[in-house]
């Protein structure tokens, strides 16, 4: 499978989301709505519910099912308030020790004069920010497409399980290849150079471990996954606090790093 | 000899540019500023003499294999005499130790790679480390896209560095100059304990072009520029060029925490 058929199969109209996951892992998933100071992004879903008896916090983005739904939902393109929604969960989530569950699955955040206005970029920086010292367990399912900083800002962890399906990238092929060639057609060709699929992720650090999908059905594929983050979530129990954090600093501070002072 | 020319993009006069760099590359006719290299705004606001640049030989290479990059790395180099888009050191402003970090976008656009996410990631270390403030100035177009998601990691990378320095109590200010955006904006450019902008400076997260592209409206005057970000609440305040030195300096007093005389014995 080339890697713009992973885009393609990542993007899929028809590819099960977070919510759908949710619908499934999660027990008595209530939602909790709203920033507190704008609005309601209905670009993110968040809420609290039980992972088996655990209480935990998970946030998705939400493309929406219908032509409607997505309407509403703006494609999953999340507003500056979507992102201040989520820091208002994961901050309730360090609060009551609750570990925090990302869903990653749309292709980053609204470009528009409206999220601008509200300061899109000071949101995610906001956020990405914050998450690097957020005193509870944090973890990352990347399902289907995830770009650019808008999923960066609700994705950082201490462990990132991503689809074998499924891509994260800095920019969308379609993106790069407009900006490297001024032709949006050879976004086939940009998605290589780009190194955005689950081998590559796990290649350079930025992803942990990849969910096998082939020959599954979502139903059985969410039974995996929710073995592999209770998993995760056990082993993060023996570590204390300051230690997971320190790991946390690591796991970004390598990537890209140089040795040695010069 | 020749004079070489610069055009104002702002009210079209030429100025010579032995001119410009007398006068902080901001035009005799209007006003308007001129973008700066990243060695002229160090002199702009570092004392003479003061400056120490830490990791000056950090390179990077094309850890992606990406096509045309290492031809587009060394013409930026040729270009600008600088091995990447930043400079950082130690030094003082007016008096006052700090560490900073500049970047330049006459290198690559300002782009954020590996290099520039380990200078400043660095940069932060350093300063809490020797307990001192950290002086930025922003100015890029936005993640490397040659790098791909070793790029977009930085922004993560550095925001986790900032986010330690600031838990040890010291303070961090940026300056946003023309053009901040992309990445840049939506990680450190972000961060500041203060956030100031230069007049007229771009500063905003979506290029205008993408903005017009997808949503087909026509953007306002004054979009995303320094003004605006100062009217919707992004930034604190805009300082002019002649005024920056000695601006920072005072909010870099005015920032250094002071333990309470009541609080310097055992609780009771």
């Amino acid at each position: 499978m080339s890697a713009y058929d992973k885009v393609l199969e990542a993007r899929a109209a028809d590819r099960p989301q977070g919510g759908f996951y949710i619908d499934l892992i999660i027990d008595r998933f209530m939602e909790m709505h709203g920033d507190r100071s704008f609005g309601d992004d209905g670009a993110i879903v968040g809420g609290v519910g039980y992972l088996d008896r655990r209480p935990v916090t998970v946030i998705t983005m939400h493309r929406g099912n219908t032509l409607e739904e997505r309407m509403k939902r703006n494609f999953g393109c999340p507003s500056p308030e979507g992102y201040r929604k989520a820091l208002r969960l994961m901050k309730q989530a360090e609060k009551f020790k609750r570990p925090v569950i990302w869903f990653v699955g749309s292709p980053g955040a609204y470009c528009g004069i409206t999220a601008e206005e509200r300061g899109q970029g000071q949101a995610i920086a906001q956020n990405l920010w914050e998450m690097a010292a957020l005193k509870t367990p944090v973890l990352t399912v990347v399902t289907g497409e995830g770009g650019s900083g808008g999923a960066l800002a609700l994705s950082v962890c201490d462990r990132m399980i991503v689809f074998e399906n499924s891509v994260y990238s800095v920019v969308s092929p379609e993106g790069c290849a407009t900006i490297l060639w001024k032709d949006a057609s050879r976004a086939k060709d940009a998605a290589e150079l780009l190194r955005l699929t689950p081998s590559d992720l796990l290649r350079y650090g930025a992803a942990d471990e990849i969910l096998p999908e082939k020959g599954k059905t979502p139903e059985q594929i969410a039974k995996d996954l929710k073995k592999r983050i209770n998993a995760a979530l056990k082993e993060f129990d023996q570590i204390h606090i300051a230690r997971l954090l320190a790991l946390r600093y690591e796991r970004y501070r390598r990537i890209g790093a140089f040795w040695g002072r010069s | 000899m020749e004079r070489i020319m610069h055009k104002c993009r702002k009210c079209g006069r030429e100025t010579p540019e032995d001119v410009l760099k007398s006068n902080w590359w901001i035009c005799p006719g209007c006003g308007g500023y001129f973008r700066m290299s990243a060695r002229e705004r160090i002199r702009l606001v570092i004392d003479e003499g003061s400056l120490r640049e830490l990791d000056p030989a950090i390179e990077g290479g094309n850890p992606l294999a990406f096509p045309d990059y290492i031809e587009k790395l060394d013409k930026a180099r040729d270009a600008s005499g600088e091995r990447d888009a930043v400079i950082t050191g130690t030094g003082e402003i007016g008096g006052r130790k700090c560490v900073f970090f500049v970047m330049d976008s006459g290198f690559m656009m300002g782009s954020m790679g590996t290099v520039v996410g380990e200078k400043i990631t660095r940069a932060f270390e350093y300063a809490k480390e020797h307990k001192l403030p950290v002086i930025g100035f922003a100015c890029s177009g936005g993640a490397r896209m040659q790098e791909g998601i070793l790029s977009l990691m930085q922004m993560a990378k550095i925001s986790a560095a900032c986010r330690w320095h600031s838990e040890a109590g010291l303070f961090y200010m940026v300056v946003l100059t023309d053009p901040t955006t992309g990445g840049v904006t939506a990680s450190f450019a972000m961060e500041g304990d203060v956030i100031a902008a230069e007049p007229g400076a771009l500063i905003g997260f979506a290029g205008q072009r993408v903005i017009e592209q997808t949503t087909g409206q026509t953007l306002p005057e004054g979009f995303q520029k320094a003004e605006f970000q100062l009217e919707h609440g992004f930034a604190d305040m805009i300082i002019g060029r002649r005024r920056m030195k000695e601006t920072i300096a005072n909010l870099i007093d005015l920032n250094t925490a002071r333990p309470r005389p009541a609080d310097r014995k055992k609780p009771v």
